[in-house]
């Protein structure tokens, strides 16, 4: 029996290879890979300055990695070296294009303050992806409706609960149509009680075989929902496989702190 | 007396046309140039001049602009000669030039606070949807950066609508013009000048009530949610 070619099937949604990420002197990342399938669920777990946001923010660049490659679908993302060595984008275009198929969810939802819900969620899909407005409003309608938040379209993000604005930027993030949907700590900025809302959202998208990223402290979420869990420490991966295999045997010892740690935190 | 004052304010009314379409033009000269002064913030070339002209014109005292303009261009011959000279050698564009110059270089640091004030966060969140430079500005960047400078502008224009009374001194008769006038020739300057500042107070009376309509008007988000009842911060802090 011979070993198929990978198909097309099996090509992964994204592709990070030997990422490295650099602040002046200091090294956050120091070659991080990974690989993303479809439908597949990832969570990143790291104490904090494990690098674990700069590797989801390098991801759609809102930081531009020092080394290494990224790849969205079938297009590996252009960098060339910028005046003074630093690496900058090579193609502002791809990168636009690319962004648009990541979706972002921030720990502070930043959501647009002068923009309705409804605005907020139709205002990529229109002015980015030139979709029409009706359209847009329509999917929009349906999304807020399946997050909860059917009665709030009208309203501004001050006037929602963290929870609520959350569910909203989730939404936000949809209605671009992703790949994958990329989640920096997105319950890190709640009030306990709210925590919960937002990762049944999460918890119904993963359901959905949504193709997530999810850099959290939720281990509990992690280890129920993901198919793969990462351990991010001093910028490399510590551990990675599934949750059986990562919380069954632990054998990192840096995880074990990490893990005792955070079950005091929540205690 | 009142009969004074009365006829008096009906004369100066004669002037508001003149100071009105002053404070429009540079206004709106001031603006466009401000915000071009702005946008050359984010380029580390362009920055230098941008800087040059808001440190050089916010420094300059109006009056001595005004002259600069009014009778220092006239004594280049080559300006003489050029096409431009119908209009400079007029005092009422010399003064919307040095009113223009002026404004823009005070509403450029006032828009540049706007822009300063946005949440990065909100600007992180654009950049993330793909969403191209100009559609980021024309759509995120400038609707927030105004809102958050609509106060200080306001202000701005009110300095410049009464800033334009100085250039009654280039000869042009807006209502401070027309004041000195009729105190040439009646001597009663307290009655004069009372009216005439009636009339600014009135009309930045009236440019205070619109920037606050508008301001109403662009901040819904600042206000309580239609439904939620107004004491509710209170209540769970």
């Amino acid at each position: 029996m011979t070993i198929a070619p990978s198909s097309a099937l099996a090509m992964p949604v994204l592709r990070v290879a030997d990422l490295k990420k650099s602040f002046g002197a200091l090294e956050v990342l120091k070659g991080v890979s990974l690989e993303a399938h479809k439908g597949e669920v990832i969570s990143i777990l790291g104490a904090s300055g494990s690098g674990k946001s700069t590797l989801l923010r390098c991801i759609n660049l809102l930081e531009v990695p020092s080394a290494g490659r990224i790849v969205v679908g079938n297009e590996e993302i252009k960098l060339k070296q910028g005046a003074g060595g630093r690496m900058k984008p090579a193609d502002a275009r791809q990168v636009g294009r690319i962004r648009s198929r990541l979706g972002m969810v921030f720990q502070s939802f930043n959501l647009w303050a002068h923009l309705t819900i409804l605005e907020n969620v139709i205002e990529a899909p229109i002015y980015v992806q030139r979709r029409p407005r009706a359209e847009a409003v329509e999917e929009a309608r349906a999304l807020l409706e399946k997050v909860g938040l059917a009665d709030k379209l009208n309203h501004y993000p001050a006037h929602l609960s963290g929870g609520q604005q959350q569910r909203a930027a989730i939404t936000r993030a949809l209605a671009m149509r992703p790949d994958i949907l990329l989640f920096d700590e997105p319950t890190s900025a709640l009030d306990p009680e709210l925590v919960g809302e937002v990762l049944a959202v999460m918890r119904s998208l993963a359901a959905e075989g949504m193709t997530m990223l999810i850099v959290t402290h939720e281990i509990q979420f992690a280890r129920e929902v993901s198919n793969r869990v990462i351990f991010l420490r001093d910028g490399l991966v510590e551990v990675e496989g599934t949750p059986e295999e990562v919380f069954g045997q632990i054998r990192s010892e840096s995880f074990r702190r990490f893990l005792g740690a955070s079950a005091r935190g929540h205690s | 007396m009142l009969a004074f004052m009365l006829d008096t304010v009906w004369q100066l009314l004669g002037g508001v046309p003149l100071t009105l379409s002053l404070t429009a033009f540079a206004v709106a000269n001031g603006f466009v140039i401000a915000l071009a002064l702005v946008l050359m913030r984010s380029s580390p070339l362009l920055i230098w001049p941008a800087r040059l002209y808001v440190f050089l014109f916010r420094s300059v005292p109006l009056l001595v602009l005004i002259f600069l303009v009014y009778y220092g261009l006239s004594q280049f011959s080559s300006l003489r000669a050029s096409f431009l000279w119908p209009y400079l050698r007029e005092p009422y564009w010399c003064a919307i030039i040095a009113l223009s110059l002026n404004t823009s270089a005070y509403s450029s640091e006032i828009i540049r606070g706007g822009f300063q004030a946005i949440p990065r966060g909100q600007i992180e969140a654009a950049t993330a949807t793909g969403m191209p430079r100009f559609t980021l500005l024309r759509r995120i960047l400038l609707p927030l950066a105004i809102r958050q400078a609509l106060p200080a502008y306001c202000s701005e224009i009110i300095l410049l609508l009464k800033a334009t009374s100085l250039v009654s001194i280039i000869t042009l008769m807006e209502i401070t013009g027309i004041a000195h006038r009729i105190i040439a020739s009646t001597y009663r300057p307290f009655e004069v000048f009372i009216c005439a500042g009636a009339i600014y107070l009135t009309m930045n009376f009236a440019i205070t009530r619109i920037f606050l309509a508008v301001e109403y008007r662009l901040s819904p988000h600042l206000r309580p949610a239609p439904d939620a009842p107004a004491p509710q911060r209170e209540a769970s802090a």
